[in-house]
């Protein structure tokens, strides 16, 4: 049914060096949510944070009631069952091919017959549209491949709540149009909590239920996708339009002025976005009450012709 | 890397702390056969062949060093019993670590190091599953378990090395080298060897798997892991050593 996990105060730092302070945010139970941030914001230590690989200095992460950044090591490993992670590369086990890394979490923490390992991971294979491709090591696929299996290895457990490393980076647009079509069948079918953490614009704004974006060690913003998109807050105006004008620079942040200066040009502009077309699940998909009302919703926003896509 | 002065001792106590978890981790069930069995299989497989490489020679040094050394006192017929004697105590157990830090160590943590930096250690962890328990503690027990036979076989080459330089080539007689054979070295002597390659095993892949999984920044970090792991377990070993042999001639009672 998915998992509400609620962040609040987080604060990381490595040595002297702040990463981000001060986060609070609820990722509500079964939504698909999108973290944003320039390179080097630290989006994928946010995402270690959750599973408690890394720990914060201050603030609780609190899922199912247990506050992850207390936990004993013990205890953690049992909660961490709770996840699925998708990591950058896909993080697969060298030595093994796709099936064993598939079929590994089932080995080790379930007493399943060998039969029923195989039904399960090849029913996860089917998902990611692997089939075909157990016998593969991970050094012999590409980059694309590595991702849909380290994906369908993050949902064999069953997960309820399932975090992806910049699922976009590395791969090209028409895979991640592929990719951001399986996470939203993937939302519909299992109803688990996601969190998205990239800086792909464009599956930003047609993937998720919330957005928050993370820019000079805080959250700028967390909220639902519509308020995100439509927001005259100039961060998140010039991220979500990957436009050089604004306060995000090359290197860090740019002096107060030129940034007036840049917005004033916009402004004169005047260019006022149209909301982009949310991703809906695949025809063939069973869609629960939620994704139903998701699509009518687009479909009065952009009229009947977008809800097939 | 920022050089910090606290750094080092950060870094100790770290690399305690994970000694002390491998050794809490140590009874834990399952016992993870299949890994120790080919951790064990992988470690010898690297360390077999360079270890009776290395033997032969050192034993022949010895050798060399006692021959014209017992000719100048005049004690020839003791030549054996010395050699024995060096190649037993010291030179084994030395031979031994030398090689498992080199080998097995360096691999080790090549090894950990690179699954560290794609991820996979994380992956591990995420998916609910303890690294210590899954990939130290049998890699662990694999090197100690390997560091003991290959301690019996450094000794068993260094011996046959010794006798046939003192036999064949510095034309000592062999029943001499046989006969003063137990005239110094005892049983507890093998016996001290052998714990000190167990503990030398241990060290060794303890050091390695800690600077395996601790390492980052990419490819040349791994590099960087696997060369101040060798060196880290190179003076820890000695120092061991050390200790260890000091502490043995005050519990065993000596020969002669």
């Amino acid at each position: 049914m998915g998992i509400e996990i609620c962040v609040e105060g987080l604060t990381k730092s490595f040595g002297h060096q702040v990463i981000w302070q001060d986060v609070s945010l609820t990722l509500p139970a079964g939504e698909v949510s999108v973290m944003l941030g320039p390179s080097g914001t630290g989006k994928s230590v946010f995402l270690k944070t959750l599973v408690g690989l890394l720990k914060p200095e201050r603030g609780s992460v609190k899922v199912a009631g247990r506050d992850i950044t207390r936990l004993r090591e013990h205890d953690l490993y049992e909660v961490r069952k709770l996840f699925g992670v998708l990591f950058q590369d896909g993080a697969l086990f060298g030595s093994m091919n796709l099936y064993d890394n598939i079929a590994f979490p089932l080995r080790e923490h379930t007493r399943k017959s060998e039969s029923e390992i195989k039904r399960i991971v090849l029913e996860k294979m089917d998902m990611v549209g692997l089939i075909g491709a157990e016998g593969k090591l991970p050094g012999e696929i590409s980059g694309g491949m590595r991702k849909r299996a380290g994906l369908a290895r993050a949902l064999v457990l069953n997960p309820e709540i399932i975090l992806f490393d910049e699922p976009d980076s590395g791969l090209d647009p028409v895979r991640v149009a592929y990719l951001n079509q399986l996470i939203v069948d993937l939302n519909a079918q299992i109803d688990a909590t996601f969190l998205i953490v990239t800086h792909d614009i464009a599956s930003a704004r047609q993937v998720p239920d919330n957005i928050g974006l993370l820019f000079r060690r805080e959250l700028v913003m967390f909220g639902p996708r519509a308020k995100l998109l439509a927001s005259d807050e100039p961060v998140v105006r010039q991220f979500l339009n990957g436009r050089m004008q604004g306060p995000i620079g090359m290197a860090e942040e740019k002096d107060a002025a030129q940034v007036e200066q840049e917005l004033a040009q916009i402004d004169e502009g005047g260019s006022a976005d149209a909301l982009t077309p949310r991703l809906l699940p695949s025809p063939g998909i069973t869609r629960p009450p939620r994704w139903e009302a998701i699509a009518r919703r687009e479909a009065e926003l952009h009229g009947t012709g977008v809800t097939g896509t | 890397m920022r050089l910090s002065p606290t750094g080092a001792l950060r870094h100790s106590g770290n690399l305690f702390a994970m000694a002390l978890d491998v050794v809490r981790t140590l009874p834990r069930r399952p016992f993870q056969a299949r890994e120790f069995i080919q951790q064990a299989w992988f470690v010898a497989s690297v360390t077999i062949l360079p270890t009776a490489l290395v033997s032969i020679p050192f034993g022949a040094v010895i050798a060399l060093q006692i021959g014209s050394l017992t000719r100048q006192l005049g004690a020839q017929s003791f030549s054996g019993a010395a050699s024995v004697l060096a190649v037993l105590r010291e030179a084994s157990p030395i031979v031994t670590a030398l090689l498992i830090a080199g080998a097995g160590g360096t691999a080790i943590c090549a090894d950990l190091g690179a699954r560290k930096i794609r991820d996979e250690i994380d992956a591990m962890q995420v998916l609910g599953i303890d690294p210590i328990h899954r990939l130290v503690v049998p890699r662990v027990l694999a090197s100690m378990v390997v560091a003991v036979l290959l301690n019996g076989l450094v000794s068993v080459v260094g011996v046959a090395g010794g006798y046939f330089f003192n036999v064949v080539l510095q034309h000592g007689t062999p029943g001499a080298y046989l006969a003063s054979f137990t005239t110094l070295a005892q049983l507890s002597d093998l016996w001290a060897a052998e714990i000190k390659a167990l503990v030398f095993g241990a060290i060794a892949a303890i050091v390695a798997s800690y600077k395996g999984l601790t390492a980052q920044g990419g490819p040349k970090g791994v590099g960087d892991a696997v060369n101040q792991s060798v060196v880290i377990t190179f003076m820890l070993l000695f120092v061991t050593n050390f200790v260890m042999t000091a502490v043995y001639f005050q519990v065993v009672p000596q020969r002669g």
